[in-house]
């Protein structure tokens, strides 16, 4: 599935011994920390996860998870725009298509940018230019990387709008954003993502500013769409129902760690993490006769800059006492293989998981 | 909200037609409020002194004035009539001129007409249109020169923000809105005019000759530009901030635009429409006469002729600078409004 | 939540209306805003923004409201506040016009009708304390709580689960959820009788949504609240009301109790609605084929189409509802539709067969089993309604239904 051949495959961290992987996205142990005046943020701390070609991974987790971070990592824009501030910290190993690109020269990565791995976001007014046409923005996008005339581009970006379903593309590559509604920004920013033929799509919250009606046809496009360009997709949003409906693999995150991660019907079926039982317990859901209540997770998320030693959760978590020795509030829980390609990081044993998922949780969802 | 997916097409803001009828719409507009502006300026200059006891007729003889001299002059002035038959005359003078009489002394006035000047006797048009290619070039001049380095300035600091250029660059600026031009230009004028005697420092007309009117510009440019270019160096530095932090310019970034590419074109884009607004209204501003800097190196522009203007209560001319400043102030209000709609699509000129 | 709220909230139904009964009404109620243009600034056109729509909030209950943006839900909820001045209709609490009063009129007004915003981070004021955005209602209304203002916000605080200790502190110290318990403790101080509450958790965190939503099923318990609630979230909305009405560029479309629109939606709008909602279930994700893509966008509010304002969209226009603006009237007990090919019941229109164009390039996105389903659903009802209507004399449909009713025979027809 990969090409190991190429020139980036050897670079790798001076400490790393590990060889270059074989999936198409490697992340290991990957950390960013933006350094603050109130301290250093720890927005991603020892994340490691894979995901191959033409599969899907969903990143679930609160604001302040670190999900966002992540992408912004594998982009290499968690620098950006940080004018005069202390720069953002990056260290661990991102592996895409044999390159490693935390070491690799900047600008190497900036042509990876928009070409092997694009992104779309979660507020596409914002996302896009106001001040230059749909058109515009996606000829630049595929003049970066292509060298052709205006012309040519052009039609590649009327072409690209089409395949996005929007009508009359050839009229509307002219309009500006604000011409355009919600749901036909979102999918002029898929054409515009998607122009280079990426091999790597982020997409990051993006249909949590549309309707219900136009979500449904936008992660429609997407699932479309991956199957026609063949893709590795990464979709990161807060909201179960958007994961379960894309994710082949589903990572959930919380306080700049992955507390479990799996493949979909195992994470949804049998999730083995307090964490991802909250979650599960705090959403009404429409597929099911009515919950008489709601279950919650207790408090709020953590504050990045003092994440709380130990288990991350163990502030909210209900049994965070189980463990004996004061464990959950000293040592951080490793993520441990808990099924096959499923790993969850608690000091739980695997059979008292199992017990308080099947006869507490399970029966009350 | 509201397009309808059929609709297609761009709408409203376009069209070349729209944008005449806009422009009609908006000069028809102008020139309402200017009517209105004269006639509040006649009030305040014609009816003010009255109210104040102050002849009008005897401070235009001036001080040795016998009574016979002043019944002529207010006969010739027409003090006498009724006001609105006053602002007519007025309006009429402006538009197509008019006709001075008293007994057989008659004075043609041709159009625009803004009277005679009470201290020189002269009519008030022809000191307008020598004084204002003066007052142009200063202003002009100046904008080129702070648009460049306020910019530029404010730019750079955006993206060394914290670094000791920055915070140098910021503190220039402030020193830049807080000193009075007298300050700068005086000091300006004692260093290199006075004591190195790099410039002379005196006034020769464009037509004249280049060098001669470069020279005798440079010192007053430098000094309004500075005060100017400091303020456009602080705005710039926080538009330039605030836009950096905008989701498309991470969006730029994302399709693997170079960083260059993305500060001087999508960036910049931005950061140029509070700047241009800006910079409509303060030309419009100085083209009524930099006062201070006018005075300040002896330029022979309206902000001068203004000043001596009040101070020896020369109301034909105080008027008449009041007229072009709106004037200017009208027009580029306009400028500004089309340009806008120019850079920023959403804007819809309507 | 403690214990003293509890005697509280038995008094806070003391006078007024009993349980069950109509404590809002709203009738014919629109709010258009203008459109200027020019010098002269001349009207030239409306959002309509709300057009004319009827419900009314029975005490004790929690209405949903639930729509896509631009639906005229939030606009609807500013007008039952009266925080807008209604264009037309009228709004009668406890019997009581109160459509046109003024801001003196709507003084006392405003201690029983309270609202909670959305955004907890802009709707409480940074520079005051929460103990002064709290008591806040108390010095305006010039109500003087038993035992002092501070102390009755201290009990607000631990109503809510807040530490009534904080009572000294700005809002930027507290999380997302916490401001928004300050924003319904605010909301609560002078126990009022209709909380209506636009978008009350769609700012918040899944984990915390879900302690909002059981702190107001709480207060509500204790304190005999009645609810409007407003939401996009149809998850939610299902889980805190007893009845919902979906909104669609300003009008009502449909108004059920909260299992007859779940079980069987009639209104073609709610069933691609709640068939959008994306499954939290990934084995579901074989069964795509529930679910009704629309076409395109909601259509401006300026100039809504003729007729049923679905019609652009609906994969079962016909003629009529080009032409023919479909009422909301009463097809099952406790389930009014405005609709002339409803689902789940027999055809308004039978005659209008003939699909509009843009109906059928709206059924391509349909599933050949929904449209299959649907037919069926729709005969059996028609059947049923036929044999129903044969022994039983006809039904008004437009009369009112029995207050509070629910669980029907005829919402299982469909099963």
């Amino acid at each position: 599935m990969t090409e190991l051949s190429k020139s980036g495959a050897a670079v790798g961290e001076p400490t790393s011994t590990s060889p270059a992987p074989t999936s198409f996205l490697e992340v290991r142990d990957l950390k960013v920390h933006f350094p603050t005046d109130d301290g250093l943020v720890k927005s991603v701390d020892g994340l490691s996860f894979k995901l191959e070609k033409g599969k899907t991974l969903g990143i679930v987790g609160e604001s302040g998870s670190g999900k966002s971070v992540t992408s912004l990592g594998i982009m290499g824009l968690h620098t950006a725009g940080q004018y005069g501030k202390r720069k953002a910290q990056i260290s661990g190993e991102i592996w895409l298509d044999g390159t490693e690109l935390l070491s690799a020269d900047p600008d190497e990565v900036r042509k990876l940018r928009g070409r092997e791995m694009s992104m779309i976001f979660q507020d596409p007014l914002s996302a896009l230019h106001p001040y230059y046409t749909i058109g515009q923005q996606i000829v630049e996008a595929y003049r970066i990387h292509h060298d052709v005339d205006k012309k040519t581009a052009k039609r590649r970006a009327v072409e690209m709008l089409d395949r996005v379903g929007i009508p009359q593309p050839d009229k509307r590559v002219d309009n500006y954003p604000h011409e355009f509604s919600g749901g036909m920004r979102q999918r002029a920013m898929i054409a515009m993502s998607l122009v280079n033929n990426p091999e790597l799509l982020i997409a990051d919250e993006p249909t949590t500013a549309l309707d219900v009606t136009v979500q449904a046809q936008i992660l429609d496009l997407i699932r479309d769409l991956q199957k026609e360009f063949g893709s590795a997709v990464i979709i990161i949003t807060h909201d179960l129902g958007v994961v379960a409906e894309l994710a082949d693999d589903i990572l959930v995150m919380y306080g700049g760690r992955c507390v479990e991660r799996g493949p979909a019907e195992k994470v949804f079926y049998e999730p083995r993490h307090p964490y991802t039982w909250g979650l599960l317990g705090s959403m009404p859901r429409l597929d099911r006769e009515q919950q008489e209540r709601l279950i919650p997770v207790k408090g709020s998320p953590p504050s990045l800059i003092n994440i709380p030693s130990g288990c991350a959760f163990n502030p909210r978590c209900p049994y965070a006492d189980i463990p004996k020795d004061n464990v959950t509030r000293t040592v951080r829980p490793e993520l441990t293989e808990v099924g096959s390609q499923h790993w969850a990081a608690c000091h739980l044993t695997p059979e008292q998981r199992e017990r308080i998922w099947t006869e507490e949780i399970a029966p009350k969802l | 909200m509201g397009h309808r997916k059929t609709s297609g097409g761009p709408r409203s803001c376009g069209g070349p037609l729209a944008v005449l009828a806009y422009l009609i719409r908006r000069l028809f507009a102008a020139a309402v409020m200017l009517v209105v502006i004269i006639l509040v300026v006649f009030c305040i200059f014609f009816l003010v002194p009255k109210w104040a006891g102050v002849d009008i007729a005897s401070s235009f003889v001036g001080k040795q004035a016998d009574p016979a001299s002043v019944a002529a002059v207010r006969e010739k002035l027409g003090l006498s009539d009724p006001i609105f038959v006053q602002v007519w005359h007025f309006f009429k003078g402006i538009f197509v001129g008019r006709t001075y009489s008293a007994g057989g002394d008659i004075t043609h006035c041709a159009a625009p007409c803004f009277g005679y000047s009470f201290r020189t006797e002269q009519d008030v048009w022809p000191v307008l249109t020598d004084r204002f290619p003066v007052t142009l070039g200063l202003a002009l001049g100046a904008a080129v020169l702070w648009l460049v380095f306020g910019v530029a300035a404010g730019v750079l600091s955006a993206l060394k923000r914290g670094s000791l250029w920055d915070r140098g660059a910021m503190v220039i600026a402030l020193g830049g809105v807080s000193l009075p031009i007298y300050f700068t230009g005086l000091l300006s004028l004692a260093i290199f005019s006075y004591g190195l005697g790099w410039i002379d420092g005196k006034y020769v007309p464009l037509t004249e000759s280049f060098t001669g009117w470069l020279g005798g510009m440079i010192l007053p440019w430098v000094t309004l530009a500075f005060l100017y270019a400091a303020m456009y160096a602080r705005i710039t530095r926080a538009t330039m901030l605030e836009i950096l932090g905008e989701d498309y310019i991470r969006t730029a970034r994302a399709k693997g635009l170079k960083e260059q590419v993305v500060i001087s074109k999508h960036a910049m884009r931005s950061t140029m429409t509070p700047i241009l607004t800006m910079l409509g209204m303060d030309l419009g501003a100085l083209i009524g006469g930099a006062i201070l800097t006018e005075t300040t190196f002896s330029l022979p522009g309206l902000g001068q002729a203004v000043l001596n203007a009040i101070k020896t209560q020369d109301l034909p001319i105080i008027l008449g600078v009041t007229l072009i400043t709106s004037l200017a102030v009208l027009i580029a209000n306009l400028v500004v409004d089309v340009l806008y709609a120019v850079i920023d699509p959403r804007v819809r000129l309507a | 939540m403690t214990t003293p709220a509890k005697s509280e909230g038995a008094a806070a139904v003391k006078d007024g209306v009993a349980p069950g009964e109509t404590l809002l009404k709203v009738t014919g109620l629109q709010k258009h805003f203008p459109i200027k243009k020019g010098l002269l600034q001349r009207q030239v056109g409306a959002v309509r923004a709300v057009d004319g729509i009827d419900f009314e909030v029975r005490s004790g209950e929690t209405l949903g409201v639930v729509g896509e943006s631009g639906c005229g839900k939030s606009t609807m909820g500013r007008l039952i506040t009266r925080l807008l001045e209604p264009t037309a209709g009228s709004i009668e609490f406890e019997g009581r016009d109160i459509t046109h009063l003024g801001v003196g009129g709507m003084r006392p007004m405003r201690r029983d009708v309270q609202m909670i915003f959305q955004d907890p981070y802009s709707s409480l004021n940074p520079r005051h304390t929460i103990g002064t955005i709290i008591g806040a209602p108390f010095r305006l209304q010039g109500v003087e709580p038993e035992g002092g203002v501070k102390k009755e916000v201290q009990r607000l605080l631990s109503v809510v689960g807040l530490n009534p200790e904080h009572y000294n502190r700005y809002p930027h110290e507290f999380s997302g959820g916490q401001r928004q318990r300050i924003g319904i403790a605010r909301a609560l101080a002078l126990k009022p009788k209709l909380v209506v509450a636009d978008e009350p958790v769609s700012a918040l965190d899944v984990s915390i949504q879900a302690q909002v939503v059981n702190l107001m099923d709480d207060l509500q318990e204790e304190l005999g609240l009645t609810y409007v609630i407003i939401a996009h979230d149809l998850s939610v909305v299902r889980h805190v009301s007893d009845r919902i009405a979906v909104m669609y560029l300003g009008k009502i479309v449909e108004l059920a109790d909260r299992d007859s629109l779940y079980r069987a939606p009639m209104h073609p709008y709610t069933k691609a609605l709640m068939s959008a909602v994306p499954i939290p279930d990934p084995r579901r994700r074989s069964a795509k084929s529930e679910r009704i893509l629309l076409k395109g966008d909601v259509p401006s509010p300026i100039s809504p189409p003729s007729g049923c304002r679905f019609h652009t969209r609906c994969w079962k226009a016909t003629e009529i509802c080009r032409t023919t603006e479909p009422k909301l009237v009463e097809l099952k007990p406790g389930q009014q539709v405005a609709c002339h090919h409803p689902e789940n019941f027999a055809d308004q229109a039978p005659q209008d067969t003939v699909l509009l164009t843009a109906a059928k390039e709206a059924a391509e996105l349909v599933s050949d089993e929904i449209l299959a389903e649907s037919a069926e659903t729709s005969a059996a009802v028609a059947a049923e309604v036929a044999e129903h209507d044969a022994e039983a004399t006809p039904k008004e449909p437009a009369e009112q239904a029995p207050a509070a009713d629910s669980g029907n025979p005829e919402t299982d027809a469909e099963k």
